[in-house]
């Protein structure tokens, strides 16, 4: 983490060409007031979550009538329901070996989604499709892993393939049509969402993808031989997600096609002046962050012995978005913030089922909020009267021609 | 017909006539041969296709027991809409299909004779089904679709990207909800749309220009917001039928002739027996002719308007406007603002407007759709309110003609869809923003 970390966009390229492979040792001082303010952001978010927790929670309501009598009760329920919630959805997420299971296998997905995102952010291309292209992985995957037989281990790796191949393919009609014809990608990304959607219930409708014996639309669960190998909880996809995330970030900062996405993303007319093909920049990256969202549909389908069902994917494309954008559209900031998205939305259902019965979809807002401070540093500052560090360079935000 | 012409008149006896025609208007005249010779090649197929050529058709938007519609030789139609085509094709085959506003409206004169032609095939060789007008239910579908649009373009023409229009929708349609329970009246949910509406834009305004947050990145987050933040409230409100009646259980906003509104009610009653336009434009909610004045009010007030024209300034070259002296960031304010009262009315159409209480997820991605109209239609109020429109026709379409059989539903399912990427990748291309969209201002 370098200066960069702290803007979404990537590092000016013009004026540090060597930068990727020459870049001085960082010193601590330059990545520590951006770690203290993402910290800081996720404080505000769970003090403005304790709000909502203590003012949605029965007994603290019940409290609030004879608030001036006997002020001591409010405080005591309050504290009480906090406490219990925050509790829960700490203990829920990293308490005990199996929760930490059950986060990793949950941040799988949303770290590989996210780092599509990131990639195709990081070549100035906005990216709302990870939604469709994971359905669409999904399908590949799925479709491999329940109807071929194949030996272990190269079913998997089939399947795995498949999917990858699907997701990229989605892309890749976004990436083409954005090079060939300028279609804006944030329009033909979110048309391919309910493209692959409608496709996804098309193909459950046919004999080929229906469960025999259901009148569901759900397709006959993936054979073994198809899936994660697991230990414990965890299942391989889990590593197979971080090393996508060290693929991505070698790609992104030691290669040549990495460099040229950047600059493309930087500043996409002089880098058609400096010799680069800007539309092969766009469909390629296209290609790769479709194929990592691909990957992410894997990790739920191949993951857990899954069918394929049109409700199967949640939001799991959306929240990419948010996971990238927290993560500042790094790799490694993708990671953390998969893994704290994780944490969040598999502790949000031990909230739900703790004495204060909090419902989980708090976490939605608590994990909105953090992104929304985390990308506004000036505020966060202002409001904690922390020494305004980098606030100067807050993120200038960019226009729709990325 | 940009072919530039250049003559040298000058040297006598010897006359060139060097016809430079440049690669852009090659590719357009390519594109429109391509696309009419398929409209016109599919509409012979609709033609010979048909095997009894009757069709009924009634001219109100269901079906009812003493209209059950009036037939029609369905095949002269088809013969009518292909004969358009084929001028269409021979005009373009010599290039001389005129380029704006005509060339347009040729574009559209086709487009609407593929439909007709394309609803005529469906309907014919079936003895029962009557085509019911397909146009009042366009203009229910896009109400929301043109209000996000509005809001869009408003903002956006000020230089604020609006992605959160999903965001607005969502808390549009839980307050309009929870207003139109508590005061019982559906116009006051109306309000609490507004009201909602405003508040998610001024949460965008104060991140954009206080804060510099990165536009569509706040866009984003502000949606996941607002999802997190009415499932939230969604799931306080008890399941208790005393308590939710009082949250939860708006008044819906009726027809403008069923409303007994005075004055109001009675001229609508008489205008909607207008045949066809009639119960088009006119036996709607009172939402809906807020849409129009909106379209025509927004669309005014940005271009023959003093604050139109620095809204537009401020949007395309904030230094410059900063220079004469308007302040950018009240005017973006007030712009954004503004955007927020358009998209918490199309909010309130999810609830109050059209089907009742506020479920989870209640705009269904709408925002999104009205986001993809603000770009298919430039970033121009009245050709964003289209684009709308046509979403809305072709929703309105896919549910009528799902039962016919003669298309697969699930291809009918996914055509808006399909048709918007056609029409963004095929016709509207590349677009140019407003050129300080997404920038923020800080006087230097």
């Amino acid at each position: 983490m370098s200066t960069d970390t702290t803007t979404p966009e990537p590092a000016k390229a013009p004026e540090q060409p060597k930068a990727p492979a020459k870049r001085p040792p960082m010193a601590a001082a330059d990545w520590l007031p951006s770690v203290r303010t993402t910290l800081a952001a996720i404080a505000l978010a769970l003090v403005i979550g304790a709000v909502l927790i203590a003012f949605s929670n029965e007994a603290v309501i019940k409290s609030l009538p004879y608030f001036f009598s006997y002020p001591w009760d409010f405080f005591r329920e309050a504290g009480s329901a906090v406490g219990n919630s925050y509790w829960a959805l700490l203990t829920g997420s990293v308490g005990s070996g199996h929760a930490i299971g059950i986060t990793l296998v949950r941040s799988a997905p949303l770290i590989c989604a996210g780092l599509g995102v990131t990639l195709a952010f990081r070549a100035g291309l906005f990216n709302i499709g990870a939604q469709g292209q994971l359905l669409l992985g999904a399908l590949a995957a799925g479709y491999v892993g329940f109807t071929w037989h194949l030996p272990p281990g190269i079913h998997l790796l089939v399947a795995l393939l498949a999917g990858v191949a699907g997701g990229a393919l989605w892309g890749a009609i976004a990436g083409v049509l954005k090079a060939r014809t300028g279609a804006h990608e944030v329009i033909t990304t979110i048309m391919l969402n309910y493209l692959a959607s409608a496709l996804l219930i098309y193909c459950l409708g046919k004999n080929a993808f229906q469960r025999p014996g259901s009148d569901n639309t759900q397709s006959p669960p993936v054979f073994d031989s198809a899936t994660f190998p697991t230990v414990g909880n965890l299942h391989l996809g889990v590593i197979v997600a971080f090393l996508a995330a060290g693929l991505v970030w070698w790609l992104l900062n030691r290669s040549t096609l990495g460099f040229e996405m950047r600059a493309v993303g930087a500043n996409p007319d002089a880098s058609r002046t400096a010799g680069m093909n800007v539309p092969a920049v766009y469909t390629t990256a296209m290609v790769i962050a479709g194929g990592l969202a691909g990957l992410a549909a894997t990790m739920g389908i191949l993951g857990h012995h899954d069918s394929l069902s049109p409700t199967m994917a949640g939001t799991i494309g959306f929240d990419a978005i948010t996971v990238a954008l927290l993560g500042r559209a790094t790799p490694l900031g993708t990671v953390l913030a998969g893994l704290l998205f994780g944490a969040l939305s598999v502790g949000g259902v031990a909230m739900q089922a703790s004495a204060a019965s909090t419902p989980k979809e708090l976490t939605q807002v608590l994990q909105a909020l953090i992104v929304l401070f985390v990308a506004a540093p000036a505020l966060v500052q202002g409001m904690l009267r922390m020494k305004d560090t980098d606030s100067n360079k807050t993120v200038m935000a960019k226009g729709w021609g990325g | 017909m940009s072919a530039a012409v250049v003559t040298e008149q000058d040297s006598p006896g010897e006359v060139d006539v060097v016809d430079v025609r440049d690669r852009a208007d090659v590719r357009r005249q390519v594109k429109l041969v391509v696309v009419f010779a398929i409209v016109a090649a599919l509409l012979l197929w609709f033609a010979l296709d048909i095997n009894d050529p009757t069709v009924k058709y009634i001219t109100g938007e269901r079906v009812t027991a003493d209209d059950r519609g009036t037939e029609l030789n369905g095949l002269n139609l088809v013969w009518g809409c292909l004969g358009i085509s084929v001028i269409a094709l021979l005009l373009a085959a010599v290039n001389r299909i005129p380029r704006g506003v005509l060339g347009t409206v040729i574009s559209i004169l086709v487009g609407i004779a593929f439909f007709v032609g394309f609803i005529v095939w469906s309907y014919a060789d079936q003895t029962t089904l009557v085509i019911a007008n397909p146009l009042p239910g366009t203009v229910k579908l896009a109400t929301p679709l043109v209000f996000g649009a509005l809001a869009g373009c408003l903002c956006e023409r000020a230089g604020v990207i609006n992605i959160a229009i999903e965001g607005q929708f969502l808390t549009g349609a839980f307050f309009a909800s929870v207003f139109s329970s508590m005061f019982y009246s559906a116009e006051m949910g109306l309000v609490g749309g507004i009201l909602a509406g405003v508040a998610i834009a001024s949460l965008l305004a104060v991140f954009a220009m206080r804060y510099h947050v990165n536009q569509v990145v706040l866009g984003v987050v502000l949606i996941a917001l607002a999802t997190g933040l009415t499932s939230f409230l969604l799931s306080q409100i008890p399941d208790d039928p005393k308590i939710k009646g009082y949250l939860n259980e708006p008044l819906i906003l009726a027809p403008m002739p069923d409303a007994n509104m005075p004055i109001l009610s009675p001229v609508a009653e008489t205008l909607t027996k207008i045949p066809v336009l009639g119960p088009t434009l006119f036996n709607q909610t009172l939402l809906v002719y807020i849409m129009y004045v909106s379209v025509v009010f927004v669309t005014v007030l940005m271009f023959q308007t003093k604050w139109g024209l620095r809204v537009r300034s401020v949007g395309e070259h904030p230094k410059a406007a900063d220079t004469v002296g308007i302040k950018v960031n009240r005017v973006r304010w007030q712009a954004v603002l503004l955007g927020g009262v358009f998209a918490g009315l199309g909010g309130a159409w999810f609830t109050v407007g059209s089907t009742g209480s506020f479920d989870q997820d209640a705009s269904a991605g709408n925002g999104f759709i009205a986001l993809a109209a603000v770009i298919m239609g430039r970033w121009h109020p009245v050709w964003a309110s289209l684009s709308a429109l046509f979403f809305g026709f072709m929703w309105t379409l896919q549910s009528q003609l799902a039962f016919l059989g003669k298309m697969p539903p699930e291809l009918l399912r996914a055509s808006p869809y399909l048709a918007t990427i056609i029409a963004v990748a095929g016709f509207v291309g590349r677009v140019r923003p407003p050129a300080a969209d997404g920038e923020p201002y800080t006087k230097s």
